[in-house]
């Protein structure tokens, strides 16, 4: 896990490895202060030299200057590397994510995923922070502050070959038990995240059900459940701090007490012993410090495995072997295609071979569940059949480069999505680089151009998240156009004109047969005025094909399309 | 100094919660005292034991194991403390914690709908779940480090003027320098924080917008362009947070710096001072270890406000939230709607999301109780709107809507909410069981109940075929659910509810015909005696209703049910005609 989140320092590396060297600078020059300081006293006060006082003086100050710089430089790299290594961390997660195969997300949940981009991410950063700029500093007070305790009495300094271990293994204990704590906290956060972003988006019938208490409580729940499993695991790392103590007061006694019987047989002065007790000061408040800096990183930890497992993660849909670029023409063929979706394990299609040259229109129409938008969303590869194939312009879908694929594939979705900006920016995403002009007649044959124009700012009109300021018929048309705006081979409509009234439905289709003849057109609907004359209906029921034909045939084969027919045509005969 | 007053006003908000757990805290306050008090006094019991070594032959024994003990005991009673302290704390600051999160997440459900609607929902999340989290760390780390290391900075204080009362002058003349460096750091960093919490949000924003519509980024192949905006923002708070970060990490070194100096002016002022004779050597070595031990708590402390800093930043975000202006509170006589008879009365109302831009101007209308009524029009043309005002989501600008004659905002919200069931066009479903979902508005429903229900909307062949049937799963936003099956868990929720009103706005938009026209009937039983609202595009769904509004640009054009205006032959024949009777060719 370390290697792996370690390898994303890239570019930062220098200012990693610099951190700690300044760090090491600043650190001497605080160790020569009181060095310098005892000369003062020695010699210049004993000697009586006013000269020297005054030299050593300005040597103390040049020293804290010194000091300075290199603690500020030593800031100035940590803050780079850190800010750097986060910034790189999340970057890697989201490229990797925009690769995810909707199982992948699935897998893991919007919510949760955010959270690891955000909060995750931020803990690592703080312990990898805390790590270079003091993970140096410890070690070299210890070792300095030993070599000197050393440099007294030998014999003495043992105790610390004693106390070291037993504190070593008491740190290790207590965040071996704390790691867990923290992975259960950030799992709540997940549930944290998810109430509250479901609340947000489905405010509207959380209040029309009055649920805001229920939901109230649910969050609360999140909230202390968060609670109660941080205060867990902050309490098993309160012990650390006495543990540290009882460590430090332990030496002390001994080293006075065995010292004193030292004392005693000659073998060590007053002043010794003195300097020894405090040189164990330094020794164990550099331990406890080492401790701490243990303690974020166990923290960090849970963090860390969230995030490499976003890191690992791969995409269950990747560009085929062959990475074909072109998509020769718009023919879509579908060969004993069977699709399961991974979670639900249910066959939602089954035994599907279908046939449709370029240029088609394909109508699809079959109840509520019967598997008509898992159909079309395995030719742009959202999906990937469980068995048999699906393929485009004569070759397997999974040959294809991915985006490439795409780019000739355009799809209206059921579930309309807009996202913040203006309008012309949403319609962009069909082609970035597409003029004025092309929009206005995207839009014209989306029939859209109308009320875009209606608006005060027109195509600047800015949207909101979701696009709420808009209403569904409007939003469905935007997307129709954002899809036209591809100029693909294929132009899929899964029931994308639901909302849109009956005439402006027909307009479209109108507009279509008109100035897009050579696209392959599949549209999935409910009205059998939207599909009547299409080339090809296909009627599914149940996840299998009912019947194919126009609509002539299947008003003779096909009982289902007969009722539906009927049942929407009553109206006009009474 | 504007921006030190909004800090004040934040340390004041965070201090009444704080106060909520006082006991808590005077605990905690109580064991720090303590403890500081333990760390203090153990130096002076080590010079008491060193006084009875005195050299070789001449140790007190006696003297020295006492004291020795006496020193055990003090340590342990300060760690004992110190653990005390830190567990009230914790507890005292995750109660907190908890607390802030709790408002803020109740807010949500007393904001505007407007607030919502204009706001990016991931940026309201990282204020509710990431700010909060970061506020709690500060939370932790400042309470208790702030406390002892003024308590230290006393105590060292105390014992440094009864050695030398001069010297100590000279160390409390320095102090305001080592102060003064802190606040101003401080004051910068504060700023940088701010701004590393908003850049935060702003990207969370982002991120949950592009994730929850990743099928669409890829449908279009845009995730290089997502990824370059994602860059962009990621550049941004990477230099937000190196600024904080480079800012909060200078604050040591510099007081570092200051205590350096206030070493050295005390080791040349005492050298100075032994020189003239008012000095011993020994006096002066115990007070530079004082001076070093009294500036320590100064940098733990300029650590920890830099912490604060951001606790504060952060803190500042979440109450930005709390503190919106909240929806119009109910009216204080405000009186709750017992199973409404469903007399509706809309007079005069006009209604405008955006000022400059009037959407419904001037409506009229009258609804009996049990009757259905349906509003067809074009797109845009304001018909969603209309339920967003009798939901009472958005308030009318002018004019007023009555249920059972009284005015709706003289009615509490939820009481009005509760006597409509509603169907959105836009399926909402929460993560949990199928169960669940169905019994949303009822939880108390029996199982049998949510069975009749599903049976009703036409969803219990769909759902026994599921793998765990009612009890299985479905993900955020219903997950691998078709839309039309998700509109039917909706449908069957309401069902479930059976309120004395309804509002079905393209409930069944997703749903094949067929299927539709047996939940029609079941609708149609549910609905006798219940005042309906529907919108729709299939003549199928409105053909029955008992008055047709026919609406364009915000206004009522036509008024009648479907015979009558058939025969009229204005817009609404024209919009009938264009689905059934001249269907227009196609490919």
């Amino acid at each position: 896990m370390i290697k792996k989140l370690v390898s994303r320092i890239r570019q930062y590396r220098r200012d990693t490895i610099l951190a700690p060297l300044l760090v090491t600078m600043e650190v001497v020059m605080e160790v020569i202060i009181p060095l310098l300081m005892a000369n003062l006293i020695d010699y210049g006060i004993n000697g009586n030299d006013l000269g020297y006082i005054v030299r050593i003086g300005l040597a103390l100050v040049a020293c804290a200057i010194i000091s300075l710089v290199f603690g500020v430089g030593s800031g100035r790299s940590a803050a780079r590397a850190s800010a750097g290594f986060a910034a790189n961390l999340r970057k890697d997660m989201y490229y990797n994510v925009q690769t995810f195969s909707f199982s992948n997300i699935d897998k893991f949940s919007t919510a949760s995923i955010v959270t690891r981009l955000t909060t995750d991410v931020t803990s690592v950063q703080n312990a990898f922070q805390m790590f270079i700029r003091t993970a140096v500093r410890s070690p070299i007070m210890l070792i300095f502050s030993l070599a000197m305790a050393v440099r007294i009495k030998a014999s003495l300094s043992l105790i610390f070959l004693v106390a070291i271990p037993i504190l070593g293994g008491g740190i290790l204990l207590i965040s071996m038990k704390a790691h867990p704590q923290f992975r259960k906290m950030f799992k709540n956060f997940d549930r944290l995240n998810t109430v509250v972003q479901e609340n947000l988006r489905g405010i509207r019938v959380v209040k029309a059900f009055v649920r805001e208490e229920h939901e109230k409580e649910k969050f609360d729940e999140a909230a202390e459940a968060i609670r109660r499993d941080s205060s867990k695991a902050e309490k098993i790392l309160a012990f650390n701090n006495p543990l540290m103590q009882f460590a430090m007061y332990s030496c002390i006694l001994l080293i006075s007490w065995i010292g004193a019987r030292l004392i005693v047989g000659s073998e060590m002065t007053t002043g010794q012993l003195m300097s020894l007790l405090s040189y164990s000061m330094q020794i164990l408040s550099s331990l406890m410090m080492l401790g701490m800096i243990f303690v974020m990183l166990t923290m960090a930890r849970a963090s860390g495995e969230r995030i490499v497992e976003i890191l690992d993660e791969n995409t269950d849909i990747s560009d085929g072997p062959k990475d074909l670029m072109e998509v020769k023409d718009g023919s879509i063929r579908f060969e004993n295609v069977e699709f399961r979706y991974k979670t639900a394990g249910e066959t939602v299609l089954e035994n599907i071979n279908l046939d449709i040259r370029s240029g088609q229109t394909v109508g699809i129409l079959g109840g509520t569940g019967s598997g008509k938008s898992s159909l079309v969303q395995l030719i742009p590869r959202l999906y990937d059949v469980s068995a048999g194939r699906v393929l485009v312009g004569g070759e397997d879908v999974r040959d294809y480069n991915v985006e490439a694929l795409r780019n000739e594939v355009s799809m209206v979705l059921q579930k309309n999505v807009l996202f913040s900006g203006t309008i012309k920016e949403n319609l962009r995403w069909g082609n970035e680089n597409a003029t004025d002009e092309e929009i206005v007649h995207a839009c014209e044959l989306a029939q859209a151009d109308s009320f875009i124009r209606e608006f005060p700012d027109g195509y600047d009109t800015l949207l909101d998240q979701g696009g709420t300021n808009v209403s569904g018929g409007q939003k469905q048309r935007l997307c129709i156009a954002r899809a036209l705006l591809k100029s693909p081979k294929i132009l899929i409509l899964d029931d994308s004109t639901s909302a849109v009234d009956t005439r402006t439905d027909a307009l479209i289709r109108q507009a279509f047969k008109d100035e897009i003849p050579g696209v392959t057109k599949i549209i999935i609907a409910q009205r059998v005025a939207s599909v009547q004359d299409a080339d090809q209906i296909i009627v599914l029921d149940d996840g299998k094909i009912s019947a194919v034909g126009d609509h002539d045939t299947l008003m003779k084969t096909s009982t289902i399309y007969r009722e539906v027919y009927e049942s929407q045509q009553k109206g006009d005969n009474e | 100094m504007k921006q030190a007053g909004a800090q004040k006003e934040t340390l004041k908000k965070v201090l009444r919660y704080v106060a909520r757990h006082r006991l808590l805290m005077a605990g905690s306050v109580l064991c720090a005292a303590l403890s500081v008090a333990c760390t203090l006094y153990i130096p002076v019991l080590t010079g008491g034991v060193v006084d009875h070594i005195l050299g070789p032959g001449r140790v007190d024994f006696a003297a020295v194991a006492a004291g020795l003990l006496r020193i055990g005991l003090i340590a342990a009673a300060g760690g004992i403390a110190q653990w005390l302290m830190k567990d009230l704390n914790n507890r005292a600051a995750y109660r907190v914690v908890r607390d802030v999160r709790a408002d803020a997440f109740a807010k949500l459900s007393r904001l505007p709908l407007r607030y919502i609607d204009g706001h990016p929902a991931g940026e309201v999340v990282s204020r509710i779940v990431a700010d909060v989290d970061q506020f709690s760390d500060g939370l932790l780390m400042g309470f208790t480090q702030l406390f002892t290391g003024v308590l230290t900075i006393l105590g060292t204080l105390l014992f440094m003027l009864a050695v030398h009362p001069g010297i100590t002058l000279v160390v409390v003349l320095v102090t305001p320098i080592s102060l003064l460096a802190a606040a101003f750091i401080a004051h910068r960093t504060y700023s940088m924080f701010k701004l590393q919490s908003q850049v935060r949000g702003a990207q969370t924003g982002f991120m949950e917008e592009i994730i929850t519509g990743q099928k669409v980024v890829q449908a279009f192949g845009q995730e290089r362009k997502t990824l370059e905006r994602f860059d962009e923002l990621n550049t941004q708070l990477q230099k937000a947070s190196l600024r904080a970060i480079f800012f909060s990490s200078i604050t040591n070194p510099t007081t570092r710096f200051v205590n350096s100096l206030v070493y050295t002016g005390v080791g040349i002022v005492g050298a100075l001072t032994v020189l003239s004779g008012g000095l011993t050597v020994g006096q002066l070595s115990a007070f530079l270890s004082y001076a070093n031990q009294y500036t320590k708590p100064f940098n733990e402390i300029s650590g920890v406000v830099t912490e604060l800093q951001n606790a504060l930043a952060c803190a500042g975000r979440v109450f930005e939230l709390i503190d919106e202006p909240a929806r119009t509170p109910d009216a204080p006589d405000a009186v709750a709607l017992n199973a409404a008879q469903g007399r509706v009365a809309i007079d005069d109302v006009c209604f405008a999301y955006q000022p400059e831009r009037p959407l419904i101007e001037h409506f009229d209308l009258r609804v009996e109780p049990g009757q259905r009524v349906a509003l067809v029009g074009p797109t845009g043309c304001g018909k969603t709107t209309v339920i967003n005002l009798l939901m009472r989501f958005y308030d009318v600008d002018s004019g007023s809507i009555a249920v059972d004659g009284t005015d709706i905002r003289r009615i509490t919200r939820q009481s009005l909410r509760a006597n409509y069931g509603m169907v959105l066009q836009d399926t909402w479903l929460k993560s949990g069981t199928i169960r669940e979902n169905i019994a949303f508005g009822r939880p108390e429903a029996t199982p049998e109940e949510v069975v009749a229900a599903a049976k009703a909307a036409h969803a219990h062949s769909f759902i026994s075929r599921l793998p765990q049937g009612y009890d299985t799963p479905v993900g955020e936003d219903g997950g691998s659910l078709s839309q039309g099956q998700k509109q039917l868990l909706c449908i069957a929720r309401v069902m479930l509810h059976l309120p004395p009103m309804l509002i079905l706005d393209e409930a069944t938009s997703s749903i094949d015909t067929r299927t539709e026209m047996r939940i029609q009937r079941a609708f149609a039983k549910m609905m006798r005696g219940r005042t309906s609202f529907i919108v729709a595009h299939r003549l199928s769904t409105i053909r029955d209703a008992d008055v047709i509004l026919v609406m364009r640009d915000g206004h009522i054009v036509e008024q009648g049910d479907h015979a009558t205006l058939l025969q009229k032959g204005g817009f609404y024949k024209e919009l009938y005609e264009s689905q059934f009777a001249g269907n227009l060719p196609f490919s």
